[in-house]
């Protein structure tokens, strides 16, 4: 079935809602999303979303790009930083009065917590700018954009899985997609279209990320030529429950909580003397790490799976219950532990991925160093790369980027779906993805998919996971590129049209695969160490060869690097320590 | 240890009627009731239809009777259902919504009685420049109410939904509560001719199995009763200034 619209938003977690209230008012807009939109991954996000409002506090929009910059090891775009921490307080403003219940300060006023990396006067101490409503600072947002969504009669269509995009040109000219319910192809024709299709975590074994964060839009853009930036930065979370990889909230360190090593030493006090256990995740996550591998795990037997404690039973049962409920609630669910009695066993998790469809800061998607545009296609969100967050994004900081650049994308599209001509869809426009649904269905015989995402998420996260060799991770593409192949011979089980969600799930194993493909030729290439990219045989920055973004296209079966500038025009880079 | 999953099963291309098939599968205590579907549909049968995406309570896709109860998948751990291994553990799609696939509900009814009570902030007065201010206590009035995940395990467990299936349900009341209890919403009167409606919130006849159900522990039926209460007030208020 043919459909025609102005604008289409692939997505509806916070960065695609937002996006699609903006440009539904003016223009004729669907959204699109594979799952219902109220279970996006946005609902998860538990901690906060950063605004330099001083409710609490003195505070600084320019304290907070200086802080994200410096967090994400210089590798941030300074002037895009910039007006992000700028529109940020307006932002914060827009949800609350729409409606966002926010945690209140005794006047009565949005209260502010601690996060990691947020700092006071350019790194003097840590600061009071994470907005929150409880630990559910994600789901709040997401309830709300969807309840503003709801008033102003956006129109859905739930449960589509898109699988492609299609271009003419340099110019964007509509999506191909799968509904879920029947399993029909449908062709979405418009001037502009926005991927809003959040992370992919799902690469990685242990992973704080959902099912659905399979990185679908980047994968579409690749495939479809477009580059894709910086994918070598994969942030690793501190924290997640131990085995599960569930995520436990940086607001737990920020309301005052401890790591601590088998000797109960809180040991961040020799990773990072000023900010303790509030450092940024990157170097608390290496900490971690460091201390597993000299023998200072709970177990102390230096295997990778050992773990540390995350120590809160001093914050008292009050302020866990009225500002970590869910904390407590996992806790108790998955581990059988009151955190106000035990401390919490925790170890890294794949959490967020910095990279992505590089954009500019209306969410244009940009291709290359000198700004050439594919017209009329946004992206925003954790699935693009503006770039604010360099390599390695500060806590609260993607809830705020999703509300900022959401806003700015659907503005921009309202705007651009006035001017020039649509491209018009070619009529051969579904042929790739009906010839992938034949591949994988039509078979006869052929290895289900189950073994190939077990060894691709193992591969990854043992080869490109926090610490990195040149050996490993050429082990790592090598790995990639064979699972690839045994891709190309792998069929469904299941035949059916109505929710054949075998076929859906090998449908996002194949773009995974991509992106993992992607993201370990990155990685292997940047000899050096900055922000999560942390190699073992290049341990230190190096600025004068490797202050790039890097852009990887994917050419078939190999991946092509270019390399892009970044904008340092408001702080020179500086050693990074806190 | 070993368990069986009987799982209720339904193909709409292929069946006339749902039927029950064992799985058995070697599972952990500790695992959870989603961990063990997904190695069946990634190892044993990938044609096995269920909803899931965030694995941990927080997105409301995999709600599902497990052995009666209405629950998440994905909050439900093995050792909640099964201790010594050999159990049988009997998993079923959710009541009162027709079944699409195996485990999969359409949710659209529930959906829908969810945007009529029109969920979202209703004050019409510009906003300030800042933010409105709302002390913590007024914030704490609606606080269990925001957890909502629109999961429909609530529905599912609701006992009047079985004989009156026009009931507007407990999820959706739970939403208008969340608004009517909010200091900064001033849409009670637009909301209340479908909660003062006869299939609104007056069917509900206290049989608490909704709370019981509910995975975010929203005590559902007090903010009924609470939302029954708010309506008598307004009527008596009116009934007097006449
Ligand atoms: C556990 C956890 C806690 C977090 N806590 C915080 C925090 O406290 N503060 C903070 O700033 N950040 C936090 N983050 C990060 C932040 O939540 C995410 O980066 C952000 O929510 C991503 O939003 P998004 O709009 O980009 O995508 P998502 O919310 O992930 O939404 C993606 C959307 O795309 C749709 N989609 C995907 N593929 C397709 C396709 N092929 N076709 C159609 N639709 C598709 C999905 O259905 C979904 O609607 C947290 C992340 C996690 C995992
Ligand atoms: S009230 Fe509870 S059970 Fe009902 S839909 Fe909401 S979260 Fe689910
Ligand atoms: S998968 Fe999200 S609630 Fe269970």
């Amino acid at each position: 079935m043919k459909h025609t619209f102005d604008a289409i938003i692939v997505g509806s977690g916070g960065s695609g809602l937002y996006a699609a209230l903006e440009v539904s008012a003016k223009a004729k807009t669907a959204v699109l999303s594979k799952v219902y939109p109220v279970r996006s991954h946005t609902g998860a996000a538990q901690g906060g979303i950063s605004a330099a409002l001083g409710n609490v506090e003195a505070d600084d929009p320019r304290w907070h790009a200086f802080d994200t910059v410096k967090g994400g090891d210089y590798l941030v775009d300074q002037q895009a930083a910039m007006l992000m921490a700028e529109e940020a307080v307006q932002a914060v403003y827009d949800l609350e009065n729409r409606g966002l219940p926010f945690n209140r300060t005794p006047d009565g006023r949005i209260d502010q917590r601690r996060f990691g990396g947020h700092t006071r006067n350019f790194g003097e101490a840590p600061v009071r700018r994470a907005c929150y409503a409880a630990d559910r600072t994600g789901h709040m947002i997401l309830q709300t954009l969807y309840q503003q969504c709801i008033k102003n009669g956006v129109h859905f269509y739930d449960e589509y899985q898109v699988l492609d995009l299609a271009l003419k040109d340099n110019q964007c000219a509509g999506v191909v997609a799968l509904q879920l319910s029947t399993g029909e192809i449908h062709v979405f024709e418009a001037k502009t279209v926005l991927f809003a299709t959040g992370g992919f975590g799902r690469m990685f074994k242990i992973t704080s990320n959902a099912y659905a964060n399979t990185g679908d839009g980047p994968a579409i853009c690749a495939r479809r030529g477009i580059p894709l930036q910086d994918m070598e930065f994969f942030q690793f979370h501190p924290t997640g429950i131990k085995g599960l990889g569930i995520l436990i909230s940086e607001a737990v360190r920020g309301e005052g909580g401890i790591l601590r090593n088998n000797r109960n030493e809180r040991f961040m006090a020799r990773f990072a003397p000023t900010l303790l256990d509030l450092a940024p995740r990157d170097m608390v996550s290496r900490a971690i790490m460091t201390e597993i591998r000299s023998g200072n795990g709970i177990r102390g037997d230096r295997k990778i799976d050992d773990y540390v404690h995350l120590d809160a039973t001093h914050l008292g049962k009050e302020t866990l219950q009225s500002k970590l409920p869910d904390i407590t609630d996992f806790c108790k669910t998955y581990l059988g532990i009151d955190p106000a009695e035990n401390p919490i066993p925790v170890l890294p998790t794949a959490h967020y991925g910095m990279g992505g469809i590089p954009t500019d800061t209306h969410g244009r998607v940009v291709i290359d160093n000198k700004g050439t545009l594919i017209h009329g296609l946004y992206a925003v969100g954790e699935c693009a790369c503006v770039s604010v967050h360099g390599a390695n994004r500060l806590g609260t900081n993607s809830l705020l980027d999703l509300v900022v650049f959401g806003r700015r994308a659907g503005r921009h599209m309202a705007d651009y779906v006035n001017h020039g001509d649509p491209a018009g869809i070619a009529t051969d426009a579904t042929d790739f993805s009906r010839e992938w649904i034949t591949r994988l269905t039509a078979k006869k015989k052929g290895p289900h998919g189950g073994r190939i995402f077990d060894k691709m998420q193992r591969t990854m996260m043992e080869k490109v996971g926090i610490y990195r060799t040149e050996t490993h991770m050429a082990r790592a593409v090598g790995e990639i590129q064979t699972l690839r192949e045994r891709y190309m011979m792998v069929r469904a089980e299941d035949r059916r049209n109505a929710f054949n969600t075998d076929l859906l799930e090998l449908i996002e194993l194949g773009n995974l695969l991509d992106l993992s493909l992607i993201t370990a030729v990155s990685a292997l290439n940047r000899r050096e160490s900055r922000g999560a990219h942390s190699r073992e045989d290049y341990p230190d920055r190096d600025d004068p060869q490797w202050l790039k973004h890097t852009l990887a296209r994917l050419e078939k079966d190999d991946v092509g690097l270019t390399y892009k500038d970044v904008d340092v025009s408001l702080w020179k880079p500086k050693p990074r320590t806190y | 240890m070993d368990i069986i999953l009987k799982i209720r099963r339904f193909n709409p291309e292929t069946d006339t009627e749902s039927r029950y098939q064992d799985f058995r599968i070697e599972a952990e205590p500790d695992e959870r009731i989603l961990d063990v579907l997904m190695r069946i549909k990634r190892f044993q049968d990938g044609t096995l239809g269920f909803r899931k995406s965030c694995a941990h309570g927080v997105c409301g896709s995999d709600a599902m009777r497990i052995n009666g109860k209405d629950r998440l998948a994905c909050k439900t751990l093995v050792r909640d259902v099964a201790q010594h291994g050999e159990e049988s553990v009997l998993i079923e799609p959710l009541r009162h919504l027709p079944v699409e696939r195996d485990l999969i509900v359409d949710q659209t009814a529930f959906f829908e009685r969810f945007r009529s009570v029109k969920p979202f902030l209703i004050n019409k007065e510009p906003p300030p420049e800042r933010e409105r201010l709302q002390s913590p206590k007024e914030r704490m009035a609606f606080d269990d109410a925001t957890n909502c995940i629109l999961c429909s395990a609530c529905f599912s467990a609701c006992p009047i939904l079985e004989e009156n299936q026009s009931f507007l349900g407990p999820a959706a009341v739970v939403q208008a509560f969340r608004f009517l209890a909010d200091s900064r919403d001033k849409g009670f009167e637009e909301r209340l001719p479908v909660l003062n409606a006869s299939d609104g919130v007056w069917p509900c006849q206290n049989h608490f199995e909704c709370t019981r159900a509910c995975p975010r522990a929203i005590k559902i039926t007090k903010r009924i009763n609470e939302t029954k209460r708010m309506i008598e007030a307004y009527q008596k208020s009116q009934s007097e200034n006449k």
